[in-house]
């Protein structure tokens, strides 16, 4: 890669985002690449990600580098962001979009796909966020951002692995950012409604979603404006303070 | 990769100046044993490194982002000391302070020091630091008898001017990435007393600055100009000089007594009251263009007032007025500050430094503090030295004005350039691989590069200055360059 011939008094923001070669996350890379930040994007996919390095490339001039990775591997998170730090030379945003939700079966308790989704959804989360929160607290600065769900704020019925997979990302976010606030770290947690992506074929019922562009163009101004808690779109802040607060007895009766 | 870097060593590392800021992971080895240990690890990764001493380079001279940063502060011995010759072996750690602490009751100091005495002496052979006497002392390596060095490949071997001229050229003012200094001898200077008798005389403008500074340039050994950047017109470049000379022997009553270290501690508190550990908060408000006006405009007409003052002066204070008042850097938070610092042939100096400051003046970005010395030239390979002026000046860095000021640093290295100037790395944030080519010229360059691929042929050593400006020369055709795989593929 080209070294930043200005590096010493100014260098472009730089961001690593986990999960970002559809849905939300490619739509954020597309909103930063427009931003000019310097992006890493990590997926499985390495073509479809390539691709979408070529048309941020050719769109934007954006230096944006494309990592293969399965967020279940951990024990390979260290290495591989230490080598994208290098590659990106700093980190200042890191951003992990990667999530599964698997479709409503009524009838199935299937052990494989909720542990699949806890381990995409929260493990690689933790992985991934502990080492990237550790290197921002030593910086003094950066910042985190997490995709939760209003799914999280409640177990459904139809999605229990999945609400709970959110719901421990949230704590965990909540308590990362109590432990590196004081070092000047920020940590967003991104309360998403329903948002038009591939995941929402899943959802079992579909509520004035938005489309993922609309999404990223919200996350990118909850990230500019550092935002603790961040619902998306603004209205689902009361939808969830709503649905906190129905008592159990009832919202067990609920078809939610 | 398979086995990452120890988290742990993650740590933040600086510009001196505030400006900019790389993480790295930062070694500490306090023996060479462990030096090549951190030189062996780096290759079997393929990681590059950097070497930082005190970290007082304003710019990116000691950082290496992402890569290995060694810093050298523990290995800080002092190896031998013979006061009757004046001659001292120390390790690369060593800083200046802890040098002329070690040998000033004996009656020696360093026949060169920088403005601030915390850097240590690897760190200021690298740079090849001058001080105020520049024009009589030269550099700090024209005082280095002989030197060790260790090579990234862990081979050690000894240098001196009279034994390999080109490599204690090149490896003294080499930036830190030729070698790593893990020995220094240098012949120290005899004193008569721990004081200076000063003069201290105000200039109307920029020209009369440097005629007055070439008129006393022959009856005094130390000068040094203070340049209020905001004066303008009939005023432009108008300031201060002080001038000061070593004590005879007899013109101290008791030099003992001088010589004593208690003697030179600078004080604790301005005008006997606000310790000067918090004044900094002080200069905060000020630190903006109209107070630092104010502020510059004060301190010239107290210039003024004590045109033709004499007076003694201990030798810390004179010298490392940078440390007068502690942390002042911090002043410019949170963006900091840099420096931009040029030196141009003598009958071209006014003239040139008369249009600097004015087009620091013209795009709203006056320097805070303008500094000007008097140089030789010298024959190292990156020297930096003419024999002529140089005039540092202290930006204030805004979140706003980075594009701006940029801009205006390559106005100015234009101005430099037409002027047959030269520049200096260790104060350097905004150099271009464009004006270092052409001030240092394309033979420099290649004997950098040949001395780069003999020494270290894997490109292990770096900085981030390397990677701004000298990486993006080796790569150019003109150059041909033996190690340019290592450089831009294996270590970062």
């Amino acid at each position: 890669m080209e070294p930043d011939h200005q590096g010493a008094l100014i260098s472009r923001p730089k961001a690593l985002i986990i999960g970002a070669s559809s849905g939300i996350g490619a739509a954020l890379a597309r909103r930063l690449a427009a931003e000019a930040v310097d992006l890493a994007l990590v997926a499985r996919r390495l073509p479809e990600l390539e691709a979408l390095c070529d048309e941020l490339a050719q769109a934007h001039g954006t230096r944006a580098l494309a990592y293969s990775h399965d967020v279940q591997d951990t024990a390979s998170v260290p290495g591989l962001l230490e080598s994208i730090a290098r590659d990106l030379n700093g980190l200042d945003l890191f951003i992990y979009a990667a999530g599964v939700m698997f479709p409503h079966d009524p009838s199935a308790y299937d052990t494989e796909n909720d542990l699949l989704t806890l381990r995409v959804n929260t493990l690689g989360a933790i992985a991934w966020c502990n080492p990237v929160a550790q290197r921002f607290a030593r910086a003094g600065q950066g910042q985190i951002v997490g995709l939760g769900s209003i799914a999280g704020d409640r177990g459904r019925r139809a999605i229990p692995a999945y609400s709970a997979s959110k719901a421990a990302l949230e704590t965990y976010l909540e308590a990362l950012r109590n432990r590196v606030s004081s070092s000047g770290v920020t940590v967003t947690t991104i309360k998403a409604g329903q948002v038009d992506t591939e995941m929402l074929k899943h959802a079992a019922a579909v509520r004035g979603p938005i489309s993922a562009e609309r999404a990223a163009d919200l996350i990118w101004r909850a990230i500019r404006r550092r935002r603790q808690v961040a619902y998306i779109p603004w209205r689902w802040s009361v939808i969830g303070w709503v649905v906190r607060h129905i008592p159990s007895f009832i919202f067990r009766r609920l078809n939610l | 990769m398979t086995t990452p870097l120890p988290l742990d060593h993650l740590e933040r590392a600086e510009a001196w100046g505030q400006a900019s800021f790389g993480m790295a992971y930062v070694f500490r080895p306090s023996t060479s044993s462990a030096l090549k240990a951190i030189f062996k690890l780096a290759r079997d990764m393929g990681v590059s490194v950097g070497l930082r001493g005190g970290g007082r380079s304003y710019g990116d001279a000691a950082m290496n982002s992402e890569g290995i940063l060694v810093d050298m502060a523990r290995m800080n011995r002092v190896l031998a000391w013979d006061p009757v010759g004046g001659i001292i072996d120390v390790e690369p750690g060593v800083t200046v302070e802890q040098l002329w602490r070690h040998t000033l009751g004996d009656g020696w100091w360093p026949p060169v020091v920088p403005g601030t005495m915390f850097p240590t002496l690897g760190g200021c052979l690298a740079m090849n630091v001058h001080g105020k006497n520049n024009w009589r002392e030269g550099t700090l390596g024209e005082h280095v008898l002989e030197f060790e060095a260790m090579l990234p490949t862990g081979e050690q071997f000894v240098c001196s001017p009279g034994s390999d001229h080109e490599r204690f050229h090149a490896m003294i003012g080499g930036l830190g990435v030729l070698g790593c200094f893990t020995r220094i001898r240098l012949q120290l200077k005899r004193v008569q007393s721990g004081n200076l008798d000063v003069l201290a005389l105000s200039v109307p403008d920029i020209s009369s600055m440097l005629d007055e500074m070439d008129a006393l340039k022959d009856d005094w050994e130390y000068l040094v100009g203070w340049v209020d950047g905001f004066a303008g017109g009939r005023g432009l470049g108008r300031g201060q000089i002080h001038a000061a000379n070593h004590l005879t022997e007899g013109a101290d009553p008791s030099p003992v007594q001088s010589l004593r270290l208690d003697r030179q501690d600078l004080p604790d508190t301005f005008f006997g009251l606000v310790p000067k550990s918090i004044l900094w908060r002080f200069m905060k408000p000020f630190a903006n263009n109209l107070g630092w006006r104010m502020v510059c405009l004060g301190r010239y007409l107290m210039a003024k007032r004590g045109h033709g003052h004499k007076f003694r002066q201990s030798l810390a204070e004179f010298n490392f007025l940078l440390d007068y008042v502690p942390h002042w850097k911090r002043a410019y938070w949170p963006e900091g500050l840099i420096q931009y610092q040029c030196f141009i042939p003598r009958d071209e100096a006014s003239q040139a430094f008369g249009q600097v400051l004015k087009s620091c003046q013209a795009r709203g970005l006056p320097p805070y503090l303008g500094v000007t010395k008097r140089h030789r030239p010298d024959d190292f390979l990156l020297s930096h030295a003419v024999d002529g002026f140089s005039l540092a000046l202290d930006f204030r860095v805004t979140g706003r004005n980075r594009q701006r000021l940029l801009a205006l640093t390559q106005a100015l290295d234009a101005i430099v350039l037409a002027h047959s100037g030269r520049f200096y790395f260790a104060k350097d944030s905004t150099l271009g691989p464009e004006a270092a080519g052409a001030y240092l010229g394309g033979e420099a360059i290649q004997r950098l590069l040949d001395l780069k691929a003999r020494h270290d042929p894997d490109g292990l050593l770096q900085t981030d200055l390397w990677r701004r400006v000298f990486a993006p020369l080796a790569t150019r055709e003109e150059f041909h360059n033996h190690q340019q795989a290592g450089l831009t593929d294996s270590a970062h």
